[in-house]
């Protein structure tokens, strides 16, 4: 059902934007289309990955390291995960609802969403670059606080 | 030649794990054959749902005028230059690392600290197509849920990075925004 929304909106926006302009229509799904190559590469990385720790790791492995019991343990692995990697939504998205399925927290998985969007260690370099290293020292701070406080809302009213 | 170097440098991640899932294939094949079937099939998912979605974000990058939008968001702007920071970000394509020199330009062109902020806050949690894809992942009520906690956040965020940076900081923040 939502995926035949999305197919819909995307197709009426394509109908709207080829009688509007078809120069920039084609633009749109050059654009479309390279960024999804962009993402392809680590998209299969993570599929096979993801595929392999989930055959190997049992539910019980899962749900001892990121699961509702793992607590704060669980908790700081989800938040280094995140803080740490680089994955684009697009990958961490299926990932995340496979780790719900094998026995993860809800808790232990919106702590690794949030870090993984907000707080970026690697990219701390780049950030100062254009920001000054004081102002984008506080920007991963304070998303690491608010990553806390989602991750344990969030958990303590879905679990 | 140096095209396929160039493919096979940046599918080397992919190459790696293709060739230690072959070796579990041979050494272990319940534990191989296991784990391709899982790649497989949710691979089969995001193909399915991903084409749209890349459609949209494609169409959206091409409509929105950036630069009209950074006029309306200096100072003076009020709720609607903050709206409008925070739908720009939403609207965005890309990693948060793509962000910041969008949000350095946008800073150059007059933007005040705290729309930046909300901009790149917007854009690391909020983006639209990104909001779909995780509610058909992970369900419309975990999204909303965590779209109402990230709204608060992102705003709270902007807010106290504005205020604990001193003058003299914010300066150093534009003069460093300058320089790229």
């Amino acid at each position: 059902m939502f995926t035949y929304i999305l197919y819909a909106l995307a197709i009426g926006g394509l109908i709207l934007s080829f009688i509007k302009d078809r120069q920039k229509t084609k633009a749109a799904l050059m654009k479309a289309l390279r960024s999804f190559e962009n993402i392809l590469p680590q998209l299969l990385a993570v599929l096979l990955l993801v595929g392999m720790a989930l055959s190997i790791l049992d539910e019980a492995t899962i749900s001892r390291l990121l699961g509702k019991e793992s607590g704060i343990i669980g908790m700081l692995i989800a938040a280094v995960l995140g803080a740490v990697t680089l994955i684009p939504g697009f990958v961490a998205f299926p990932l995340a609802a496979s780790l719900l399925d094998a026995g993860a927290g809800y808790g232990q998985i919106t702590m690794f969403v949030s870090t993984l969007m907000m707080v970026g260690i690697v990219t701390l370099p780049m950030e100062s670059k254009f920001f000054g290293k004081k102002a984008a020292l506080r920007r991963n701070a304070f998303a690491m606080i608010y990553a806390c406080a989602a991750a344990f809302l969030m958990g303590g009213i879905l679990s | 030649m140096n095209k396929l170097k160039a493919i096979v440098k940046r599918y080397r991640l992919f190459l790696l794990f293709l060739a230690v899932n072959l070796l579990l294939l041979l050494f272990a094949p319940e534990y191989g054959a296991a784990a391709f079937k899982k790649a497989g099939s949710n691979l089969k998912e995001m193909l399915s749902i991903l084409p749209p979605i890349f459609i949209l974000l494609g169409l959206m990058d091409v409509w929105l005028k950036r630069e009209t939008m950074m006029r309306l968001m200096g100072k003076g702007s009020g709720i609607k230059g903050a709206a409008l920071a925070f739908l720009l970000g939403s609207a965005a394509a890309g990693p948060l690392y793509a962000a910041f020199p969008v949000a350095a330009i946008m800073l150059k062109k007059g933007a005040t600290l705290f729309n930046m902020f909300l901009f790149i806050g917007a854009w690391s949690t909020t983006k639209i197509p990104l909001l779909l894809f995780e509610a058909s992942n992970l369900g419309i009520p975990y999204t909303l849920l965590r779209l109402a906690f990230n709204l608060v956040g992102i705003v709270l965020i902007a807010f106290l990075l504005e205020r604990s940076l001193t003058e003299e900081d914010r300066k150093a923040v534009a003069e460093q925004a300058q320089k790229n």
